[in-house]
């Protein structure tokens, strides 16, 4: 049986991208899902993300049981999980959109404005380096497409799997044993970021 | 290396099918939208544009379709823009796998539609598109709607700054006296904005040659190059773009 990966479906925006992402990457079963139940039966769960850090949240909290399912199956049975955009900055404490807003506490850190200057603008939008650590999981040097105007500050810098650059080293990337949150949007990424849908869909967990 | 300097192919669509001008309002038939948008995802464009030139209301819908069908195949970031008129519009296309809508006209009418597109669906897909000529007096620029033949008296810098002040995530400046010429930007104008503004500003209208591109960087300050005929009739590729971005000095996505 071929295995189900869950893409959540929070009113976030950008789910018919990474849908046909994940379809052009070779993933033969998506639930679009809204449903707690599926997310517990789940393989491997992808949470994307477009818009605002609170508006986000807001929209994975309506759903009844939902967090519950996502913590009970990621944290829980540890499944493969991928968080995309605000879909990874929502694995932070908190985020500093519109006010302080509570996150998912996963991985812990908070989401912070990025400071435009003379060349630097905000938002960080295009194609820039995605730099990998040391034994970072599934993700390889490349160039990825960004758009953002809040970065991920993880509070422990190993949770740190990638960077990249926009005046100051900005986080492309956290992880943490079965979970990867990515800053970019491989789902517009081309040859790139279908290179990382695939590796994910691949992942095996020691 | 930094954020990357973007080249922007911008395909103008009318009743889902691909239509250049070459003088703006003199159009010439250049085939299917997805196929072109295929041959440039391909070509490793760092984004598309396509902009909705239909006339009529009715055949608006078509460019949903064609959007649909784009996300289908295309891996890329897509801007459209024409005939946003209301942030159901926005988000009719943003559903149907745009990532960014340009409003145009109707910022003109009302800028605080701006805001509000922001705030549902956030800075980040909202481009304010800015059609503008040179006053005749040479003092400044002027804000020109309807495929730049109606005169509007708003100060275009002034309406610039007024969208991004509302939320804009991008603009997307166009010299209405440059297009079509193939004299390159108006690189004033898109400097004189891009000095002032804190967020990304696409160069756009009048490239003839590579350089045309260069320049809109290097003296007009823009982030990104948006063109149409040059690459649409192959007289340079995207990566021809790259490499002459990358000779001079500017970061550029390699191939």
């Amino acid at each position: 049986m071929a295995e189900r990966v869950a893409l959540i479906d929070y009113g976030a925006g950008n789910l018919h991208s990474v849908h046909n992402a994940l379809k052009a990457a070779g993933a033969a079963s998506i639930a679009v899902t809204d449903d707690p139940a599926v997310v517990r039966a789940a393989d491997r769960i992808v949470l994307p993300g477009v818009g605002a850090f609170a508006a986000c949240m807001g929209g994975l909290s309506a759903l009844p049981g939902m967090i519950d399912a996502l913590e009970a199956r990621v944290l829980g049975d540890k499944v493969p999980f991928l968080g995309i955009c605000v879909g990874m900055q929502l694995l932070a404490d908190r985020g500093l959109e519109h006010g302080t807003q509570q996150g998912l506490g996963w991985i812990g850190g908070e989401v912070r404005p990025m400071e435009a200057t003379a060349t630097i603008k905000v938002p960080h939008m295009g194609w820039n380096d995605v730099a990998p650590v040391a034994g970072a999981p599934l993700i390889e040097p490349g160039e990825a497409y960004f758009l953002h105007s809040y970065h991920f500050v993880a509070a422990d810098g190993a949770d740190v799997a990638a960077v990249t650059d926009h005046g100051s080293p900005v986080t492309a990337a956290v992880a943490r044993g079965n979970i990867l949150g990515v800053q970019f949007h491989p789902e517009k990424s081309q040859a790139y970021g279908l290179g990382l849908l695939r590796r994910f869909l691949d992942w095996t967990l020691p | 290396m930094s954020v990357r300097v973007r080249v922007i192919p911008c395909l103008d669509v009318a009743n889902g099918r691909v239509v250049k001008g070459v003088n703006f309002v003199d159009l010439k038939d250049a085939g299917d939208p997805v196929e072109q948008a295929r041959a440039y995802d391909a070509a490793g464009a760092d984004e598309l544009c396509f902009l909705d030139i239909s006339a009529s209301h009715e055949a608006r819908g078509t460019i949903i379709d064609v959007v649909r069908r784009t996300a289908e195949v295309c891996f890329m970031p897509v801007t459209v823009g024409g005939g946003v008129r209301s942030p159901e519009d926005a988000r009719a296309l943003l559903l149907a796998g745009a990532d960014k809508v340009a409003i145009n006209s109707a910022a003109v009418a009302r800028p605080a539609l701006v805001g509000d597109i922001a705030e549902r669906f956030g800075s980040q897909c909202v481009v304010a598109s800015i059609d503008a000529r040179r006053r005749t007096d040479g003092e400044g620029w002027e804000i020109f709607t309807h495929g730049g033949r109606k005169a509007t008296g708003i100060d275009a810098i002034e309406h610039a700054l007024n969208l991004t002040r509302l939320g804009a995530g991008e603009l997307l400046v166009t010299s209405m006296d440059r297009d079509g010429t193939r004299d390159g930007y108006d690189l004033e104008l898109i400097r004189t904005i891009a000095d002032q503004v804190d967020i990304p500003v696409v160069a756009s209208g009048g490239v003839g040659h590579i350089g045309h591109l260069v320049d809109g960087v290097t003296q007009g300050h823009a982030s990104a190059v948006l063109a149409a005929s040059i690459f649409h009739f192959g007289e340079a590729t995207i990566a021809d773009a790259h490499r002459a971005l990358a000779a001079a000095g500017l970061p550029a996505r390699s191939h």
